[in-house]
């Protein structure tokens, strides 16, 4: 049995070690939020954060995450930069059909928790491993601005 | 099996209480799937809009949600006329029913062509309007007063005169026993409230907090997870199967072997696919084993030599004639990879089947479960849910298919889910297209302008009534109406299926090949007549036409004329299709390995009257850059009849480190509505190599950019 600590909850699951973390939270948690897209990591989709940085959960074995503290799309609005990007991509309507934006917004949130003023290469080499097919792109790098200057205010 | 399941119960639990609530996000527009809100309320005066006694509104949508924002659109212009307060109404998708939701324009329940608003403007706005003018009439009855003398505002009827106001709630079960008019008056344009400003839309609470239930994410009860596998060879079949390995891994629950796929059901995706990989499967190739890219290309030129089926007559033009310019275009075999891969959960049950699946034509879907199950259509159960991108791939009912064969085999719910490599290596495609041109030219100009188009008859098999006389008006759509006054135009169409693919709609359709060959012909003569490309293109337009507006537009928010650097240009698409009229220009910096970076977009578009422009905005931005993932990046090739691609890192999609700055400018309009969905996947593919021929002085007549035949000479 597994313990992981989940969006500040706990959670044990019982699967092998080897199992991706990305298919415990969807098939065995239903945390059906984060998504599966590639995976090889090659898209993105399935980002969440490990004690707040970005990870590809489709390459994570399970087992590997011991202790640190999960965080995925369904929780990241309470932390203060997931909630100002959850904002900033309502306010300008970044999202299409929405499938990659977990990724996206995970990723965009753990950009701008650690960066105040993202800059355009700033937003490039954070954002570069997350796919959007809809071709948000132009709305995610305002989103990620505007979200950054709202959040260090 | 694990001691989380409590919260999976948790959460089912919480859906049934909400009814088929699929989410309830931060804050937003509840959002549910088909269930009793297409059927139950106190007034429903028609399929589309449901009253209850407590004022609850919810719009059932014909069109599905594939980010295209119709949720939204669909949702503005009942709101427009039916005066509700957009924020409160319930959505939710449509049931299968070609009678109640048939898209006009096809008569099947469809979303695609980019037709939703176009299909949609006026029905929509008259369910509204119907339902306004009976909630109207049975206050005024209530009040013994003209119903001329009442007005209505945010699910409110008022009685100016007498200061009375009620709500929609109190008067639905009386208007239920009113007789809807035929004919309601619309509202005069002029005092749209919602209608032609931007609005912000209505699923997007949804989407920022993982709440929103795509078709992956159902979770019926008991569901168990399966991933497949069909023939590499494209068409081959199970030949022998060895599972001595695969079941005895932990998690591996069955395995399925049908005649052209094997699955394994696991207790999660991860075992399935482990199950699968560890499985010894020979196959028989079939038919295919030989066919490579090139045998497709060859098909295309052989087709190209017969005479072909004469679309739109003019004057012959004789390709060998001194005073002839000929060339031709081609375009290649594409998977459309939608983020969310391909996948259904099926509960076939006795005498009874569900599924749980997003899908662009939900009776198709309907119907191919009830065929292969030996059922009604009405025994079958779709949940429709909103989809992680489309691009015309679910059009297609053939993972539906798949999916009711293996859970055929299964007791209980199974969700089967394709992986990326199967998703983009035994797939449907867009198939090659090629378009063989010639002109005569006087002065520069031509007088006569023959365009042949070489490709699949898609709509033959998928909408059979409308594929006439040998004619499939998809593949010539945008070389038989161009947005250019040509004396003589001739356009015939040669049908050539290629062998051993399976074809289908892809984003952008017809015009992306005829749009292609014409803007890069277009240029071509320019060039020959010693023109700029702007200058002869404005001499082909009527000079007060929506055209030569959007054309003169964006030359002028692009900056045309001014100067660049060495190997860098600037390339136009204008174009007419969809119904739409759309002028691009890109700007490229050619490196000297013949890498393009595709610098500025600029788009000016005229779609007639828009409903959410803020939308219209969002997909010409997307759209070019689902266009330019093609241009520059994708082709799906074919060796020994197998896909050389398998993911995102070798067929690659656009990301946001290769953006160009995108400019997008609406022209005002009150003409018809027109598509928008795709014109701008359209548009930048000719747009992107008209530049690419301007910075190099190579004109490229196939797609994709090959870099080798722009690479600075050593």
């Amino acid at each position: 049995m597994l313990e992981l600590s989940i969006n500040g909850e706990a959670h044990s699951a019982d699967v092998t070690a080897d199992v991706p973390l990305l298919w415990v939270l969807r098939d065995v948690l239903g945390m059906t939020g984060t998504k599966f897209g590639c995976g090889i990591a090659q898209c993105g989709a399935c980002t969440v954060h490990l004690d707040g940085q970005p990870v590809r959960s489709c390459q994570l074995p399970v087992g590997l995450v011991g202790a640190r503290k999960i965080t995925t799309v369904e929780g990241v609005g309470q932390t203060p930069a997931g909630a100002a990007v959850q904002k900033a991509w309502l306010d300008l309507d970044v999202i299409q059909c929405g499938y990659c934006q977990s990724g996206q917004i995970m990723s965009a949130a753990a950009l701008i928790a650690s960066t105040p003023a993202p800059s355009d290469a700033d937003i490039d080499a954070a954002m570069a491993g997350n796919i959007c097919r809809c071709g948000t792109y132009v709305r995610i790098r305002e989103g990620i601005k505007k979200a950054a200057a709202e959040h260090h205010a | 099996m694990n001691a989380a399941a409590p919260t999976r119960r948790q959460l089912l639990r919480g859906m049934a209480a909400g009814g088929f609530v699929l989410a309830v996000g931060i804050a937003g527009n509840r959002i549910a799937v088909a269930g009793d809100e297409a059927h139950a309320a106190a007034f429903a005066p028609d399929a589309f809009i449901r009253i209850g006694t407590d004022g609850t509104t919810t719009m059932i949508m014909p069109q599905v949600e594939m980010g295209q924002g119709i949720y939204t659109t669909l949702a503005m212009l009942i709101a427009e006329e039916l005066d509700v307060d957009l924020a409160t109404v319930t959505l939710a998708e449509a049931p299968p029913s070609d009678a109640l939701y048939g898209n006009p324009i096809f008569k099947v329940q469809m979303t695609g062509g980019s037709t939703s608003v176009r299909a949609y403007f006026l029905p929509m706005r008259k369910a509204g309007a119907a339902a306004r003018a009976m909630l109207v009439q049975a206050a005024a009855a209530r009040w013994s007063v003209d119903p001329a003398s009442c007005t209505t505002e945010a699910g409110q009827v008022r009685h100016a005169a007498s200061g009375r106001t009620i709500g929609y709630g109190e008067i639905a079960s009386a208007a239920a026993r009113l007789k809807p008019p035929t004919d309601p008056a619309l509202k005069d344009p002029k005092a749209f409230r919602l209608v032609g400003k931007p609005h912000h839309r209505l699923d997007t609470p949804h989407k920022v907090d993982g709440s929103l239930q795509y078709g992956i994410d159902a979770m019926p009860e008991g569901v168990k997870f399966a991933t497949l596998c069909a023939s590499p060879v494209l068409g081959g079949k199970v030949a022998q199967v060895d599972d001595s390995q695969a079941k005895a891994l932990p998690g591996v629950r069955q395995i399925i072997v049908l005649d052209d796929i094997v699955a394994v059901v696991g207790d999660h995706m991860w075992a399935a696919k482990q199950g699968l990989d560890a499985l010894a499967i020979t196959w028989n190739d079939g038919a295919n084993a030989a066919v490579s890219t090139e045998t497709l290309w060859q098909g295309l030129q052989a087709a190209a030599a017969q005479p072909g089926v004469t679309a739109k007559p003019g004057t012959a033009v004789d390709a060998n004639a001194a005073d002839v310019i000929s060339a031709h275009y081609e375009i290649p075999m594409l998977a459309h990879a939608p983020m969310e891969p391909m996948n259904c959960t099926v509960h076939v049950k006795p005498g009874a089947c569900e599924l749980w699946v997003g899908t662009q034509v939900s009776t198709m879907a309907q119907r191919i479960a009830a065929k292969v199950l030996g059922l009604a259509p009405e025994a079958v159960t779709v949940n429709n849910h909103l989809i992680g991108g489309g691009f015309g791939r679910r059009l297609e009912v053939d993972m539906v298919e798949k999916a009711v064969r293996v859970a055929q085999k299964v007791d209980g719910p199974v969700k089967i889910v394709w992986t990326r490599e199967e998703d983009i290596q035994k797939a449907m495609y867009r198939s090659v297209y090629g378009s063989w041109m010639s002109a005569k030219l006087k002065d520069g100009k031509p007088v006569a302008f023959a365009h042949k188009v070489v490709g699949p008859a898609v709509i033959a098999r998928f909408l059979p009534p409308a594929f006439t006389g040998g004619i499939d008006i998809d593949a010539i759509d945008g070389a038989a109406e161009t947005p250019y006054v040509l004396p003589d135009l001739t356009v015939s169409y040669v049908r050539h299926e290629p062998v051993g693919v399976q074809t289908c709609f892809w984003r952008g359709v017809g015009p992306n090949n005829n749009v292609f060959s014409t803007e890069s012909f277009v240029d071509l003569l320019a060039n020959k007549a010693g023109k700029d490309p702007l200058d002869y293109r404005r001499s082909l337009t009527d000079p007060k036409g929506r055209a030569r507006h959007v054309l003169d537009l964006a030359a002028e928010k692009a900056g045309w004329g001014t100067p660049l650097p060495a190997r860098s240009g600037r390339g136009i698409c204008l174009q007419f299709a969809f119904g739409s009229y759309l002028a691009t220009i890109a700007e490229v910096a050619v490196a000297d390995d013949g890498t393009v970076r595709v610098q500025r977009l600029v788009t000016a578009v005229d779609c007639g009257v828009t409903v959410n422009p803020d939308g219209v905005i969002s997909q010409i931005q997307g759209g070019h850059v689902f266009g330019l993932s093609a241009v520059l990046h994708q082709q799906i090739t074919l060796e020994k009849g197998r896909v050389q691609q398998s993911n995102f890192h070798d067929y690659r999609v656009l990301r946001i480190d290769e953006m160009p700055q995108i400019e997008v400018h609406l022209v005002p309009s009150a003409e018809a509505p027109g598509g928008i969905g795709e014109p701008g996947t359209v548009s930048v593919q000719p747009a992107v190599a008209n530049a690419v021929y301007a910075a190099t002085g190579v004109q490229l007549t196939r797609m994709p950019i090959d870099t080798t035949l722009i690479a600075r000479k050593a």
